[in-house]
């Protein structure tokens, strides 16, 4: 049942970021394709379903922003004057940023319907939606909430260490039950070039997340470096992709977009 | 005699970070057997009821704090000193229902580990508010991920960058101690895959060091709280 009139309406494709693991830089990703997107001249809105750790608003600059309502729902919080990029979190309605969200599932389940259907997006080409590490409450709302709309899919993030693969397997099995399109997997800090000598350092290995594409049978979108510059960008809320294209991050993450927006343009025709 | 429980239920790392990937629980008339990896070190976790490594644990919060009450109630540990938790990241049901299912025994209290930067920090920050709004005593903070010295030229980077000052002024101002702060290492991501102790392959690494640091520092916050008569001394 699709209803005939929502606030998903206007969005034209949906696509989730996921993984097993936490801290591999799921939120990073979101972040920098909307960028790459926007970049694009594609309109982006990030839906930010991690309820516990919102990270999401800081990496824009507009953790101290307030959300308002209207007719339709919620006004999502346009990230500059553009308005090309909009976003939605828990980070937003917290009193106070230090705030801890103490709440089991049902309590979560019940913000994430809300927040799929309340967020008055209206017209999107991107609905990129950031999701906490794991495989329960909140991906199964998520995805229940979501599927009507006929996602496009996910992008699954790992490192390159046999540890966090191995999450992400189970991840993709997620997908599979939960009848989630794989768009690819990102192998995200997948080595370091000194800035001063420019010696490459495997710190978390490497290849591990183009290992597992192969053997999944699923795209694998690219090996994304470790890049102090990409990680002070998301500590002072900028835009990476505007302010440093020569870094060592940007070609694999637009490279990441153009193929994310190859698959939509294949999919139209 | 330390027993590692595992109540990661989605994201199980703890049998291959301690080589013990592939083993399964046994059950006996006194309870679930732990997994030992040496006589002294036993261990619980989801993944050793797994029959597969790219089965998925797909459930919601209530039955995920079923399987942590069976873990509490059902294995049969022993004798230990030190019985250590590893939780999943977030602020919701394992953490709840550990501490709920465990506040009849004594918690000592809890390790909290975070990187350097901010949109670390900022997450950290609920997590020290979650332990006391739920009353669980905070050990102190480990700050990991923090420098990393290349291999060739010696120079220090900061790929996680302590923007707002790091763990420390985290800890100063909301007065916890800061047990420690632990460099990167890429030697301590391939022990982990291989399932070996770091500690024991690379005795001479930096991150050693900092590790058997912080792991005296509670050593010691722990015999304190459970003998304060001897503080007298």
């Amino acid at each position: 049942f699709l209803p005939e009139r929502s606030n998903l309406t206007g969005v034209r494709h949906i696509l989730l970021v996921l993984s097993g693991k936490g801290g591999v830089g799921k939120s990073t990703i979101s972040t920098e394709l909307a960028l790459s997107l926007r970049h694009s001249g594609k309109k982006v809105g990030i839906l930010d379903v991690d309820l516990c750790g919102p990270s999401i608003p800081r990496m824009f600059r507009v953790q101290d922003n307030d959300v308002h309502q209207c007719d339709s729902g919620w006004v999502p919080v346009f990230v500059d004057q553009d308005k090309s990029i909009s976003l939605m979190s828990i980070g937003f309605l917290l009193e106070k940023p230090d705030d801890a969200v103490v709440w089991r599932g049902p309590k979560k389940n019940a913000l994430i319907k809300q927040f799929v259907a309340d967020v008055a997006w209206g017209d999107l080409d991107f609905l990129i939606v950031d999701t906490p590490p794991g495989t329960s409450d909140e991906h199964i709302s998520t995805v229940e909430a979501l599927r009507p709309y006929k996602p496009l899919g996910a992008v699954l993030v790992t490192t390159p260490q046999a540890v966090s693969v191995g999450d992400v397997r189970r991840e993709l099995t997620f997908c599979k039950k939960m009848g989630l399109r794989v768009l690819g997997i990102v192998e995200n800090m997948s080595g370091f070039v000194c800035p001063h000598c420019s010696e490459c350092t495997n710190i978390f290995s490497k290849g591990g997340g183009e290992e597992l594409a192969k053997h999944a049978g699923v795209p694998f979108l690219g090996c994304v470096p470790l890049d102090p510059q990409l990680s002070q960008s998301l500590e002072e809320g900028r835009d990476f992709i505007q302010e440093f294209p020569k870094s060592s991050a940007f070609p694999a993450l637009t490279h990441i977009a153009q193929q994310i927006l190859d698959g939509t343009s294949q999919r139209s025709s | 005699q330390v027993a590692l429980l595992d109540v990661d239920i989605c994201g199980p790392s703890i049998p291959k970070m301690m080589g013990l990937e592939g083993e399964q629980v046994h059950q006996s008339g006194s309870g679930w057997s732990p997994v030992y990896v040496e006589e002294n070190l036993g261990v619980m976790s989801v993944g050793f009821l797994l029959s597969s490594p790219d089965d998925a644990v797909i459930w919601r919060g209530p039955k995920k704090n079923g399987l942590i009450k069976q873990f509490l109630r059902d294995v049969d540990w022993g004798e230990i000193d030190y019985l250590i938790v590893d939780t999943p990241p977030g602020t919701s049901d394992e953490h709840l229902s550990i501490v709920q299912y465990l506040s009849a025994a004594h918690i000592d209290g809890a390790v909290i580990i975070t990187t350097p930067q901010e949109v670390s920090l900022q997450d950290v920050r609920k997590e020290i508010n979650f332990c006391h709004k739920v009353k669980l005593p905070i050990i102190g903070v480990v700050e990991n991920m923090s420098g990393f010295i290349c291999p060739k030229c010696k120079n220090e980077s900061h790929i996680f960058p302590p923007t707002t000052g790091g763990a420390e002024k985290m800890c100063q101002n909301l007065n916890v101690s800061l047990l420690g702060k632990v460099p990167l290492d890429p030697q301590i991501g391939k022990s982990c895959d291989k399932g070996q102790s770091f500690l024991s392959e690379v005795p001479e690494s930096p991150a050693t060091a900092s590790y058997r640091s912080i792991i005296q520092r509670i050593e010691e916050y722990c015999h304190q709280h459970h003998f304060p008569e001897e503080k007298m001394i």
